[in-house]
């Protein structure tokens, strides 16, 4: 990622062995959606009347909804406080964001067991619902991150459009139609990067408040009423880390550098970011004492001290260290790491922490969950490759192809 | 390229903007949330010391909801060697508990408890449901409209009692299934539920909860021997319209500890505090607006090139 270089299509093989592995767990993860809507959920998951929120509400939903939280972090740095050097990472994590919350959606379709009334939450409102509450912004916002993308398609195929045979003759509409989508978007676009801020701080903290009616079911580890608060920071504190994840992912296997000028500054706010989320997780933990279930070897406080240390603490102190902001590599591993935190943070507050009265199994995903959740991972980063390697997307500079 | 000490100020400070935003919303007086109850719901209470497990009240259940039948009739007492829980195809079950006690010829004398949806007064599946299928009735009975659900599950998540079940096996029309109360046998035909109806010994005393209530005390201290002092449900989540008395301690015959609170309490309270006119979300917009004006317009001026994607202000 090079900070003077205009985003541009990638120029790079595109059928390589990463993306065939991709395509495989597409088809696996699409048979099983298939086995979903023959058997129901029962065939492929391993949900039962004591837990009803399995994998895909973790890590589909809630995960993918805070990983995606890099789409307004970039958004709110570079276009509401000005710093607009980072204008080129805002289109990647733009684009994340919006394959990410369609993945969300998409998840969410397979989860509910009548998928057809997926619409009913915009007819049949029900205010005191915090779910309704995250359903309203996650749609709202899916519609103004689509908007958001527009002005980067039409930058693409303005002057370009050639509608193949007959349908020639509505080339002149269509450029109108373009050139009019830009000149108005260009002037409205302000309100759609703010609604797309206050509606990601909306969803964020109010997945967070979704246990909270939960109270005698989630483990007193995570059970606070900041549990809202909690989302939200790490949600924030996470967003940077996801950039510089995918764009050094991106850069390697396309075969670029030189992003690192970029992406050491960033690291250097994820500091405070992430900071800010450690001192309220931690002072949270001491005045409601908790501390206390820190060491009884449960599988629930042994997941609360990985999620904290490997995924918070140890990143925090390896991004003090100018030598790992500096290195590409060890600041990749420390991005890993706090992603990876948040991530088993969601796992955690929905899954691990989970614990209903009279259960008799515990609940782990079944091979079903685990395809169809790679399966959808996999398609959202298949249609990632497919948008860089057509559109304006990456800021690389001197491109290498790779071999 | 760096960020220098007055930008970070300015992240910072907005991140605290937000943070007091989301934290006043939390204390604000006007969110203090009311308990929410029908004014005189119906109710029943059942009487632990009497019910003697014939699973009479698990038959009446299945015919009045049209339930499959079970694999073994309901004349079969042996599946009561396992605790049981309410599921899709059973509203009600009935469990054996022996807590040790022992009867003049040294066996161990048995309690048996019905469970089904508690039908609280105050219910956490209705304040979870996103589209409004749960509802609690004037009649007391928390009520199920299929035609709204979307089959989330979030019921479930909610429910303290552990009661809603689901059609896991139904690909696309699957429902929530718990006790209706017997919703249209009460409100149309004027009758008792069904349980209530047939009980042969008559565990189950129907009425309304207020007047259940007092005929549960007047029973616990005509013979306060037999009975513990307290009524399960009349307190707990705020109160249920199903209640158990019992001469055995309630812990012991796998009924919850629960709060006195009702479950929706804290949830609502944020969500009506940061959510009611929208005014958290309009104050956070304009905010960010002010900083993207007054931070751009500087930006705008030094730089010649305005950035595509919206930077334009």
């Amino acid at each position: 990622m090079n900070a003077d270089a205009k985003p541009a299509p990638v120029d790079a093989r595109f059928w390589t062995p990463g993306v065939m592995v991709m395509v495989a767990f597409m088809v696996v993860g699409f048979l099983f959606i298939i086995a979903r809507y023959i058997g129901g959920l029962a065939a492929v998951t391993n949900l039962d009347n004591t837990h009803p929120w399995g994998l895909w509400i973790g890590i589909d939903v809630a995960t993918g909804v805070a990983l995606a939280a890099g789409g307004f972090t970039t958004a709110a740095l570079s276009h509401i406080f000005g710093r607009q050097q980072y204008e080129a990472i805002t289109r990647p994590a733009l684009l994340t964001a919006m394959l990410g919350y369609t993945f969300v959606s998409l998840g969410l379709v397979i989860d509910i067991g009548r998928s057809w009334a997926i619409w009913h939450p915009v007819v049949y409102w029900q205010n005191n619902s915090v779910l309704f509450e995250v359903a309203m912004c996650v749609m709202i916002y899916l519609h103004v991150l689509y908007i958001e993308f527009i002005p980067i398609v039409v930058e693409q195929v303005k002057g370009k459009v050639a509608l193949p045979g007959r349908l020639s003759i509505f080339d002149r509409a269509v450029e109108g139609l373009l050139e009019l989508a830009d000149r108005i978007l260009g002037k409205v676009m302000w309100i759609f990067i703010i609604a797309g801020v206050v509606l990601s701080c909306m969803h964020q903290s109010g997945l967070g408040s979704l246990m909270l009616i939960a109270p005698t079911k989630l483990h007193p580890l995570w059970y606070t009423p900041v549990l809202p608060l909690l989302f939200l920071t790490s949600a924030i504190a996470v967003g940077y880390p996801v950039v510089v994840f995918e764009t050094t992912l991106a850069t390697s296997s396309i075969g670029s550098d030189g992003e690192m000028s970029i992406l050491t500054p960033l690291t250097r706010v994820t500091i405070y970011l992430l900071g800010i989320y450690m001192g309220i997780k931690i002072g949270d933990m001491v005045v409601r004492g908790t501390y206390v279930y820190l060491l009884d070897g449960t599988v629930q406080s042994k997941s609360f001290l990985v999620e904290m240390i490997v995924g918070v603490i140890i990143p925090w102190f390896m991004l003090l260290i100018p030598g790992v902001r500096h290195s590409r590599r060890a600041l990749f591993i420390a991005c890993t790491l706090i992603i990876g935190g948040v991530a088993v943070n969601r796992m955690n507050v929905f899954l691990v922490g989970y614990q209903p009265p009279y259960a008799e199994t515990s609940y782990f995903p079944a091979i079903g969950e685990i395809a169809i959740t790679a399966g959808l991972i996999s398609t959202l980063m298949f249609i990632y490759r497919i948008c860089i390697t057509y559109l304006p997307v990456l800021s690389l500079g001197d491109q290498e192809v790779s071999s | 390229m760096k960020i220098n000490r007055r930008n970070f100020f300015g992240v910072a400070g907005t991140l605290m903007l937000v943070g007091g935003t989301l934290g006043a919303g939390l204390k604000k007086p006007q969110a203090a949330r009311k308990p929410k109850a029908p004014l005189d719901p119906y109710g029943c209470v059942v009487d632990l010391t009497i019910c003697v497990g014939c699973r009479k009240c698990e038959q009446a259940c299945n015919q009045a909801n049209d339930l499959p039948s079970p694999q073994a009739s309901f004349d079969d007492l042996s599946i009561l060697e396992h605790k049981r829980r309410p599921d899709a195809s059973a509203y009600t079950v009935v469990n054996r508990h022996y807590i040790g006690k022992l009867d003049e010829r040294n066996r161990l004398i048995p309690t048996f408890v019905k469970i089904q949806c508690m039908h609280c007064q105050d219910p956490a599946c209705v304040s979870a449901c996103m589209v409004g299928a749960m509802t609690k009735r004037d009649n007391g009975a928390v009520y199920y409209d299929v035609s709204k659900c979307i089959g989330c599950r979030y019921c479930m998540v909610a429910c303290p009692f552990q009661i809603p079940a689901y059609d896991y096996h139904d690909p696309l029309t699957p429902e929530v299934r718990k006790c209706t109360f017997c919703y249209d046998r009460m409100s149309k035909e004027g009758k008792k539920p069904a349980c209530a109806d047939i009980c042969p010994v008559e565990a189950i005393t129907f009425g309304k909860r207020s007047q259940i209530i007092e005929i549960a005390y007047q029973r616990i201290m005509s013979d306060p021997g037999r009975y513990l002092d307290r009524i399960y449900g009349e307190y707990e989540v705020g109160g249920t319209s199903w209640l158990y008395i019992s001469g055995e301690p309630f812990e012991k015959l796998g009924f919850l500890d629960l709060p006195t609170r009702p479950m929706p309490h804290l949830t609502e309270t944020i969500q009506h505090g940061l959510f009611s006119y929208l005014w958290a979300p309009l104050a956070l917009f304009a905010i960010l607006g002010g900083f993207m004006w007054t931070l751009n317009r500087k930006q705008i001026k030094g730089n010649s090139e305005p950035d595509k994607t919206g930077g334009r202000v």
